[in-house]
């Protein structure tokens, strides 16, 4: 097992690199100048010049990139442009905050998108499934930032319950929450809705029932387990995703997470912000997946057994 | 009442083959809430180009006097910031949203193919190579993806395009390749080969149609979700730009007065959704007519 | 054959229907099926795929599937209640504990997350009410019964052959000493020298026991080594029911004559096996008189017409056809 999940922290490495030399290049060939975003149109062209040679962004595409890859290889991401702040510093004062986004996101989908799909496959084509499916299709077709709007509309601006934007309490969470889960929810719904109904026509859940276990027992202890894979796999990209910074939502609440910070990066040209938080998001994506995976194995023995003789791919 | 849908139901694809065109038609027609997705978006691209000559207010003609107005009947959906029609707006701003939905899914789907099948079939050192370039570009997630080439190409219409569909194609590409490599080993292709078929019919009759099948499923889903994504993106300011009336960016300008004059905010997000949502059932209906797995 | 436990475990199926829906259809799948069977013997349901047998079985256990079942209707009474009246928590302790089955496809029958030892040890816990050790070991032990070894009660489905898989299915059947077995093809998915151990080893248990069974098949072979009595199903219908002799050396029915004409037998010298010609009635359409005419070499119009009842030949021995009104 521990082989298993070496290997594929090993082979995460090339893919972070190509990432990383991707990203630099992509960021040298964007329109726009970071000196004249810093510095204004009332700059002189000595002051930029100055600023440039200060930056490093004078030299050769080369040389900078040498720099910027012997950095990364000390674990340094550089400092913003705008702001002079280191990047990787910035990056884990903000992680919390977009991790605790995601964690809830995550959980919130899950607890209420199993039940639901659950609920479904039971009565499945039946007024209440019907029903359901209709409301999780009309919730996965909202655009989340659009749902934000509408909740701070009603929640702050009529009500006045909860905080429109910013961090502070548990309360500045609620909405961008709502607004993050809604969507999963009903992916999630969907999936266990799916999944559901082709495991509880097998024939192990009807070995399962003719034994005499209580329906609860046959739905939850058998027939669930067996359709938890797509659940985990989209539950894990769901989490990765967010983890990543759920941009757009962070931008209507004025969250300081990672995908905010990237946003005004992207929009300053602030190059070392945008390449940390790229590569970062990236990583972090990574370690998802193999996390999912590794679920994978926890709830299928099956697949754990491969992954123990090495025989997937 | 349900009776007679049931005896159709049993009785239509018998003269279709499954699968085929006429057969996804006639699965279509029978789910009335398919139908009115289908209708409505039909309907609201056919008025995006009319509505024009058939509106009396333009959508770019500023009236600064009727700013701010909540809807009313000279104004159906009220008016924005300046007092421009927002019904002459969202109707000129549908071409926008519904056609990115549409191209950037086709986009992706096409060089996902393209890409996908040269994988699958050449194998080896290529092979390889594409997976390679693919997991780089599954290493973040689709939406950051695509803003990032928004970024390097600038806003607008093409750009927007090329952007999402750029970023949505290692999927595609990933499901090709993965349908070739099981249908070259699959019994029923060396059934094929046992019986002398020469190798382009095979390929014509045997794969291809094996292999687009569920590709055809998954661009019909895509649709709805690259057209939320477009919206978002024009949201944050990477896609289409104001003064377009494309959704999203309608939105994002609307965002400022969502305080006093919320209808601005309300009125677009509910034409996303809408259109969104008619992509969805549409494409679901398009997957329960192709997927044999869900068929009884 | 244990006759004096005559009175218990009496299983009685009276005019058994049930009906499916498929695709907006109605499948007849079974029509009036009537049978009977006392404590500790074995009966032998043969016939066809798809004949009714194994739904007749599931009506029994009452699992059919939700989803497609249209109609279940008649009465089925096992030691003097009809259970296809009781609530499904009394029901739920009828199965697999007074009644059990066995699958058919021991690749799918098995959970695959879950240990052989925990899906044999569940049924234990729910009946008999064992605590977990308990449990365990009297799966282990059930394990050994069926000549698996007990080291393997932790591992998990996909670790073991098909032969084995069926054994443990077979464990969990047996687990909570049920009265009646239903064995429902219980080698037809096995290979050929791992099918006589497997039967072998239900002959075993089920004389060991005292169980009585219902064997679905459709092979008269594995019948003639098992069962008591055997009735011979067709298109969801009893076509003819005897004791295991009246139907082996008396076959009436011209597709009960058909299947044992489809047996190789190795004392004749035969260049083909001569299988039932033809295939059986769309159950969604079934044909006016006897189902079986359009493919009887017999048939006459008047078998085209009517629908012949059950009728007695003798002692025990019952058939459904035209040509024994004629003999008699």
């Amino acid at each position: 097992m521990w082989k298993y999940v070496g290997k594929r922290l090993l082979q995460m490495i090339p893919i972070l690199v190509v990432v990383a030399i991707l990203i630099f290049t992509l960021m040298y060939f964007v329109p726009g100048d970071p000196i004249q975003i810093l510095l204004g149109d009332s700059a002189t062209p000595v002051q930029i010049e100055e600023a440039r040679a200060r930056l490093g962004l004078d030299e050769p595409y080369v040389v900078r990139l040498k720099d910027f890859v012997v950095d990364l290889c000390h674990f340094d991401f550089g400092e913003s442009y705008m702001t002079g702040t280191n990047v990787g510093r910035e990056l884990i004062t903000r992680f919390p905050n977009t991790l605790i986004l995601a964690l809830f996101c995550v959980a919130v989908s899950l607890v209420f998108g199993i039940p639901i799909g659950i609920h479904c496959a039971l009565r499945a084509d039946k007024l209440p499934d019907r029903v359901w499916l209709f409301v999780t299709m009309l919730c996965s077709s909202m655009p989340n930032f659009w749902l934000a709007l509408m909740l701070v509309l009603l929640f702050s601006l009529r009500l006045g319950w909860l905080p429109s934007n910013g961090i502070g309490g548990w309360k500045y969470f609620v909405l961008p929450i709502i607004a993050n889960s809604i969507g999963s929810v009903a992916g999630i719904a969907r999936q266990t809705r799916s999944s559901m109904l082709e495991t509880i026509r097998s024939d192990f859940v009807t070995t399962a029932r003719s034994k005499g276990l209580s329906e609860k027992a046959v739905i939850l202890k058998h027939a669930l387990p067996n359709a938890l894979i797509p659940i985990i796999t989209i539950a894990g990209g769901h989490f990765g995703f967010m983890l990543g910074g759920t941009t757009v939502i962070e931008s209507v609440f004025s969250i300081p997470g990672i995908g905010n910070y990237m946003l005004t990066g992207i929009n300053n040209r602030d190059y070392p912000v945008v390449q940390g938080g790229i590569i970062y998001i990236a990583f972090a994506f990574a370690i998802m997946m193999l996390i999912t995976d590794l679920v994978y194995a926890f709830v299928d023995p099956r697949i754990k057994a491969q992954y123990i003789s090495g025989k997937k791919k | 009442m349900k009776n007679k849908k049931i005896d159709k139901a049993a009785k239509k694809p018998k003269s279709n083959k499954p699968g085929s065109l006429p057969y996804v038609w006639s699965r279509i027609r029978q789910r009335p809430l398919a139908m009115t997705g289908l209708i409505f978006v039909l309907a609201i691209f056919v008025l995006s180009f009319i509505s024009p000559y058939i509106l009396k207010y333009s959508w770019e003609t500023i009236e600064m006097k009727a700013r701010y107005q909540t809807p009313s009947l000279t104004h159906l959906l009220g008016t924005d910031e300046l007092g421009r029609d927002e019904l002459a707006r969202i109707l000129y701003g549908a071409k926008y949203t519904i056609s990115i939905g549409f191209i950037s899914t086709g986009v992706s789907a096409i060089l996902g193919i393209i890409i996908g099948s040269i994988a699958g079939y050449f194998g080896g050192k290529v092979d390889n190579l594409i997976m390679r370039c693919l997991d780089v570009f599954q290493a973040f997630p689709g939406i950051l993806l695509a803003i990032a080439i928004s970024a390097v190409l600038g806003p607008g219409f093409t750009k927007v395009i090329i952007a999402m569909g750029i970023s949505g194609l290692a999927g595609y590409a990933r499901m090709m390749r993965a349908n070739i490599l099981s249908i070259r080993s699959s019994e029923y292709v060396e059934a094929a080969t046992s019986i002398n078929c020469t190798t382009g019919r095979i390929i014509l009759r045997h794969i291809i149609p094996n292999a687009i099948s569920p590709l055809i499923v998954q661009m019909a889903m895509g649709i709805a979700s690259a057209g939320l994504q477009a919206s978002a993106l024009s949201f944050l300011g990477f896609g289409v730009q104001a003064p377009t009336p494309e959704w999203g960016s309608m939105l994002s300008s609307a965002r400022s007065f969502i305080r006093d004059y919320p209808h601005m905010c309300v009125i677009p997000g509910i034409f996303i959704m809408l259109t969104v949502l008619s992509f969805n059932l549409v494409g679901d209906a398009i997957r329960d007519a192709l997927d044999p797995k869900l068929r009884d | 054959m244990v006759s004096n436990t005559d009175k218990k475990g009496y299983l009685s199926v009276q005019d058994l229907v049930v009906e499916y829906r498929s695709g907006g259809e109605t499948v007849q799948a079974v029509n009036h099926i009537s049978f009977e069977l006392p404590g500790g013997r074995s009966l032998g349901l043969v016939g066809e795929t798809g004949a009714g047998k194994t739904t007749t079985a599931k009506s029994i256990m009452r699992i059919l599937p939700d989803h497609a079942t249209q109609k279940v209707e008649g009465v089925i009474e096992y030691d003097g209640t009809d259970i296809l009246k009781i609530s499904e928590a009394e029901m739920q302790k009828v199965r697999g504990g007074k009644i059990s089955m066995i699958f058919q496809d021991p690749m799918t029958a098995l959970n695959p997350v879950k240990t052989v030892g925990e899906q044999i040890a569940e049924g234990l816990k729910v009946h008999q009410g064992l605590d977990k050790v308990k449990a365990r070991a009297k799966a282990i032990e059930m394990l050994n019964t069926v000549g698996i070894s007990e080291d393997r009660v932790d591992e998990y489905p996909h670790q073991f052959s098909g032969g084995m898989k069926q054994r443990v299915v077979i464990a969990i059947a047996l687990a909570c000493n049920p009265e009646l077995i239903i064995a429902d093809e219980p080698t037809t998915a096995l290979d050929v020298t791992i099918q006589a151990q497997v039967l072998e080893l239900i002959k075993k248990l089920q004389a060991e026991r005292g169980t009585s069974m219902i064997l679905i098949t459709h092979d008269l072979g594995v019948v003639a080594q098992i069962c008591d009595d055997v009735a011979i199903v067709y298109a969801g219908e009893i076509v003819e029911k005897g004791t295991l002799e009246e139907i082996y050396d008396h076959p009436m029915h011209p597709y009960t004559e058909g299947l044992f004409g489809a047996i190789p037998e190795l004392s004749k010298d035969v260049d083909r096996l001569s299988p039932v010609p033809g295939l059986p009635p769309d159950p969604t359409s079934l044909p006016e008189g006897c189902y079986f005419a359009p493919r009887c070499p017999y048939a006459t119009d008047a078998c085209r017409e009517k629908h012949f009842d059950l009728e007695k030949v003798s002692g025990s021995h019952y058939v459904r056809c035209i040509k024994k009104e004629q003999e008699g």
